[in-house]
């Protein structure tokens, strides 16, 4: 074998390898939306994606729902709180990441090092008393213990990332602006905040998925079944599962995932480079 | 610089900006914190007043061993997924960065398990595949191999949390490959010459180079391995025999279920020393392996 033939056998089984992992790992999604069109004694019989007697039950039983309220309800109910928490995760971020990249104030350097050390801080430490805390303030049962810290720019990742850019970004502009004669608060408008932006998409992206995700958070705060956003709500329905009504728990799985999958890909590239620009910065 | 004397906010304007986010801190982080470390040595749940007990909680766990096995279960998962993941994740930047056709329709199918992987849908998804006689299964029956109860047997469900985990190698793989892009052309091509292989310039140039990428995709996987949840919670249960029992979850089950508010607090500080620990130790172990092209660098 010579190298050029032995170059073109490596670049086959490259591509041999990158199919076949490929399929392995994009088959189970594949799967699932066949499944969710097959009959409940198909769904455990075989393997193939194509359902040899479609049907729609699946998706008929599962918009029924539970107790007058269908899985656009609880759909709904996820959204009530992603959309805000979204807007205010980048509201908030944007701001501090301004105040710190741009300013020096008393105390920065202490700030600065209570904001990096929060990014590892785990979560796990602050679940009994921030639960306690919102039972106190009488939050629990609301959306509120899920909107209001991002509120506050409880998503230390997000401003990081944006310090990160913001650092980047050369200051000749803002000073030009400055004397033109435009204030703090417009300098951020008209001049940061353009700059920022395909940052600012990739932090409302990933925040929108990771909300969307979110489980723990409902779990921990929402008790009436009225108020379940939908990750809670198909717990519950496989919990509560007594016959074997398979089909159904797949279909609004799949449902479930439809709003992350589309924005997702609508929004690729900016997913990747948000991600590879945090990660090597950060 | 150019203009003195101003009053305090003039000059500390940045202040201004970065109180929302100190309110919050204070409110939401530091305070919670704090806290959790006083209950931690408290008796203390909502219907009662918190009594002291001092060292009771943290005696109670080292002596459980339920407890105990909660916190090896976690190590093992930690340490079995986070190296699996960033191996795949390297392994799969690395082909893909070679002028590979279709990139980015690879890099999105490699993506997607990460975008959807922490929601409920696929969790639910998982538990139909390694159902005794789920996908899985079928598949391997095909290849002549006896169904087995995954979800059913300790090794078994612990293995599909893994595998749960280790199929969201994408948003790793994503970082590689960025700082693949960063490495230089002209390195390969003098190792070319110099009769390097395909592995050992793998080895020799890409591995050393990326090493700080590595090392922040190692801390960061770490500490949230170490709290996992989701997928104990809802694939398996915690179960069988506790083998998917890990901390967090632990912590959630005595906090919520139980109401034992100091207990949970005690058990997620010393989960909290854990991840310290170790990345700490990462922190320290960088001068021997992590390389730096520039000051600049952390």
């Amino acid at each position: 074998m010579n190298r050029k033939e032995k170059a073109r056998l490596n670049l086959f089984l490259r591509y041999l390898l990158l199919i076949g992992l490929g399929i392995v790992m994009i088959y189970p999604l594949c799967w699932m939306i066949g499944a969710s069109f097959k009959t409940n004694s198909e769904l455990f019989s075989s393997a193939g994606i194509i359902p040899m007697a479609p049907t729609l039950d699946g998706y008929r039983n599962g918009f029924k729902g539970y107790e007058g309220m269908n899985l656009l309800h609880f759909m709904g109910n996820t959204y009530k709180f992603v959309l805000p928490k979204v807007v205010f995760t980048v509201i908030s971020a944007v701001i501090t990441s301004y105040g710190f990249a741009r300013f020096r104030f008393v105390g920065k350097n202490l700030l600065f090092a209570l904001l990096l050390s929060t990014l590892f801080l785990p979560q796990v430490v602050l679940n009994v008393p921030q639960y306690i805390l919102f039972n106190e303030v009488g939050w629990l049962n609301s959306y509120l213990p899920i909107v209001i810290p991002s509120m506050l720019g409880g998503d230390t990742f997000f401003v990081y990332m944006l310090i990160q850019f913001l650092r980047g970004i050369p200051k000749e502009l803002e000073e030009a602006a400055e004397i033109d004669g435009c204030n703090v608060v417009e300098r951020l408008w008209y001049v940061i905040v353009p700059m920022l932006k395909p940052s600012i998409v990739s932090c409302a992206l990933f925040q929108f998925m990771w909300a969307s995700n979110d489980f723990m958070g409902p779990l921990i705060y929402i008790n009436s079944v009225r108020k379940y956003p939908v990750s809670i709500f198909l717990r519950m329905s496989m919990d509560t599962e007594t016959g074997f009504d398979w089909n159904r728990i797949l279909a609004m799985s799949l449902l479930a995932i439809i709003p992350s999958l589309a924005v997702f890909f609508m929004a690729q590239d900016s997913f990747v480079d948000g991600i590879a620009a945090g990660g090597v910065k950060g | 610089m150019k203009k003195k004397k101003k009053g305090f906010w003039k000059r500390n304007i940045g202040l201004a900006f970065v109180m929302p986010w100190l309110v919050g801190l204070l409110a939401f982080k530091l305070y919670p914190f704090i806290a959790s470390f006083i209950y931690s040595f408290h008796s203390y749940n909502l219907f009662k007043t918190a009594s002291f007990t001092g060292l009771e909680n943290y005696k109670y766990i080292l002596g459980d061993k339920l407890i105990v096995k909660a916190f090896i279960q976690t190590f093992k998962y930690a340490f079995l997924t986070v190296p699996l993941e960033l191996m795949f994740a390297l392994f799969i930047a690395y082909i893909l960065n070679d002028k590979i056709k279709g990139l980015n329709f690879f890099r999105t199918i490699y993506y997607i398990p990460s975008i959807l992987g922490g929601s409920v849908s696929i969790a639910v998804l998982w538990k139909f595949l390694f159902k005794t006689e789920g996908l899985v299964n079928i598949m391997l029956g095909a290849l002549g191999i006896p169904a087995f109860n995954w979800l059913g047997n300790p090794d078994g469900a612990f293995f599909v949390i893994v595998l749960l985990r280790v199929w969201q190698f994408g948003s790793p793989m994503v970082i590689f490959l960025a700082a693949l892009k960063g490495v230089q052309g002209d390195l390969y091509e003098a190792a070319a010459i110099d009769g390097a292989g395909k592995w050992k310039q793998f080895l020799r140039i890409t591995v050393p180079l990326i090493t700080p990428v590595i090392f922040y995709n190692f801390v960061t996987q770490l500490c949230h391995k170490f709290q996992e949840f989701n997928g104990p919670f809802i694939v398996t249960q915690g179960g069988p025999l506790r083998s998917t029992t890990l901390v967090s979850l632990l912590v959630y089950n005595e906090a919520f279920k139980r109401n034992e508010m100091g207990q949970a607090s005690a058990i997620a500080w010393l989960l909290f020393l854990v991840i310290m620990t170790f990345t700490a130790v990462a922190f320290i172990s960088q001068k021997y392996w992590v390389y730096y092209a520039d000051e600049d660098g952390r």
